[in-house]
């Protein structure tokens, strides 16, 4: 280790630097909910101080609660999220396994196919998929998100499951093979478990953008039924423009769940990302 | 070649029983309706029926004036967009993230983890946060540009012509930072140490380090973040929607190729949603993204040089 790297202007630096971009990054969310406990008033005359017990209001919660009917948009995030990581997870693996594991003709090729997803985004087929969904009479459900979502996430996650696939050794699968276990045997017990971790990190990735995305509900499911959170709370907002409580706590309520959820798994998405799961 | 030195053997069902499903659902949901988008685009729909009109979309496109003023409007918005991306984002990122491998920085978890917050935002909160911080009615924005004494700097971009796709554009910045400076990350700690040992060795340490040791070697990874900016920008449409509607206001100045598509394939307002040409914008999408990824397979990719370690 040399003197320089270790030297403490630079190390100052560093720290100033990261810690400035810290709070350009932090600063908006942590406004929005900290001014989101505040009354009217207090939301406009002290913005920067947090709420203190002549600000503290909860009216905003209150009118999103009564308001907008947001537990069963989560609710529907949540099925179409947990279906669509479901089916991505089971048939990205079980294509994963299948392109690592076997040589057969029209495997390069086969790949190939499949990657032609990772960079071309599947919005640009959206007027057809529409068509589609209106034909088979899928609109307004949460069946024709699921479908779209798993088109969506399988392109990367069998790139990357491949990827980790190939690393499982021979000679374990083989010894299943002389122990007599039929391939589906040796894919779901014996190699499945293995790859779990690079499972989670297909998960992660394909789960952010699932729950994140506008595009596909507004035009396929915005039904007041099928809305998802994200909808949802697009629409609330438009409506209660000049309510600056019912918008703050809103947005609070929608960055809550993520904001713990990343809290719980940043370890691992980060151990996921930089162990070059993308590469 | 390998095959006619196996014993034949029987077919193996399996194997199609374990691409089927996959295969299945991305064909049809995905490369079926981007070849039925294409298709789409040309025909036009005529009492009622779908007439075969080869590139007459097209030439409305760029050559009628309701269009044409709106498409190359977009494309110029958009590139603008992706401009910024890349003179803003990427040197962040890659800064941030040498930075963040200097060797035993305290932190740099917390770091991590906080800058990374942003991305995993939607970007219904992102914009709507946003809106709200430059919002002149608020005043948080120029409270904050008091204290360091640029309050006379103040207007409210987001409303104003000139400035309103530039501050959407570092906004979008500001959320996505978090994944240059990840794989740039994971780059530089993927450089083995006997490189750099190598390098103290020989006197090159600090800043001469990383622009002629440590950059060469994370050029590839460089590459990568800019093709993925590239796609994600020319497919970008949620953060415009959200913080200025399908408009994309004020008079148009940030509509992108995504919202442009939105509204002529819906329709907005007075304007009545044309399936077709909403096809004809979302191949012209597509064109400019495979052309994007040709030359980065093309040509970027087969020249930078990678090392194996």
């Amino acid at each position: 280790m040399s003197l320089a790297t270790r030297s403490l202007p630079r190390t100052i630096g560093a720290h100033a630097i990261l810690l400035t971009y810290t709070v350009i990054a932090l600063f908006p969310v942590i406004l929005v909910i900290v001014n989101s406990f505040k009354s009217r008033a207090g939301i406009f005359s002290e913005p920067l101080t947090p709420p203190t017990p002549k600000t503290f209001d909860l009216i905003g919660y209150n009118t999103v609660i009564g308001q907008g009917d947001f537990i069963h948009y989560f609710q529907n995030s949540l099925v179409v999220t947990v279906a669509s990581l479901f089916f991505v997870l089971l048939f990205g693996a079980m294509a994963a396994f299948a392109l690592s594991e076997y040589r057969f003709r029209g495997n390069t090729l086969m790949g190939l196919y499949l990657a032609l997803g990772i960079m071309i985004p599947i919005r640009l087929g959206t007027v057809a998929i529409l068509q589609l969904m209106v034909a088979s009479g899928l609109v307004n459900t949460l069946t024709a998100l699921i479908l779209v979502y798993t088109a969506q996430g399988l392109p990367l996650a069998v790139f990357i499951l491949s990827e980790f696939m190939k690393q499982v050794s021979d000679d374990l699968k083989n010894a299943g093979r002389i122990d007599g276990l039929s391939e589906y045997t040796i894919f779901f017990r014996l190699v499945l478990p293995l790859v779990r971790p690079s499972m989670a990190t297909v998960a992660v990735f394909t789960m952010i953008p699932i729950w994140n995305d506008l595009w596909f509900p507004l035009i396929l499911a915005p039904s007041e039924e099928t809305k998802t959170v994200t909808l949802g709370a697009q629409l609330f907002l438009g409506q209660f423009v000049t309510n600056w409580n019912a918008i703050l706590a809103a947005l609070s309520l929608a960055i809550m769940p993520v904001l713990i959820l990343y809290v719980i798994f940043s370890r691992q998405l980060i151990r996921g990302i930089t162990s070059g799961a993308v590469k | 070649m390998a095959a006619e030195t196996r014993p034949k053997r029987p077919f193996r069902w399996h194997i199609g029983v374990f691409l089927a499903p996959a295969l299945l659902v991305y064909t049809a949901i995905m490369i079926l309706p981007l070849a039925g988008t294409l298709q789409l685009s040309l025909f036009r729909n005529i009492e009622q029926h779908q007439v075969f009109v080869g590139f007459d979309n097209f030439r409305t496109l760029f050559g009628d004036p309701n269009w044409s003023v709106n498409f190359w409007n977009a494309l110029r918005n958009n590139v603008w967009f992706f401009i910024i991306h890349m003179l803003v984002q990427n040197p962040i990122g890659v800064m941030l993230a040498a930075l963040l491998s200097s060797p035993r920085l305290r932190f740099a978890a917390f770091y991590r983890t906080a800058i990374f917050v942003p991305t995993i935002l939607s970007f219904v909160i992102v914009g709507f946060a946003w809106k709200l911080i430059l919002s002149p009615l608020w005043g948080v924005a120029p409270h904050l540009m008091d204290l360091v004494g640029l309050k006379s700097f103040f207007t409210p971009w987001l409303g104003k012509e000139q400035y309103a796709l530039t501050a959407l554009s570092l906004i979008s910045v500001w959320q996505f930072i978090g994944i240059p400076m990840m794989l740039i990350y994971a780059a530089l700690l993927s450089i083995p140490e006997e490189v750099i040992e190598a390098a103290e060795c020989d006197g090159i340490t600090g800043m001469s380090q990383f622009w002629k040791i440590k950059l060469p070697l994370i050029l590839p990874s460089i590459g990568i973040i800019s093709i993925l900016t590239f796609v994600g920008n020319f497919n970008a449409f949620d953060l415009i929607y959200t913080a200025q509607g399908a408009l994309a206001g004020p008079n148009y100045s940030t509509d992108i190729l995504g919202t442009f598509l939105y509204r002529a394939f819906f329709g907005f307002q007075l304007q009545v949603g044309d399936p077709n040409m909403g096809a004809a914008i979302a191949t012209m999408m597509f064109l400019i993204i495979l052309g994007g990824v040709c030359v980065y397979l093309f040509l970027v990719q087969t020249r930078l040089r990678r090392y194996q370690f």
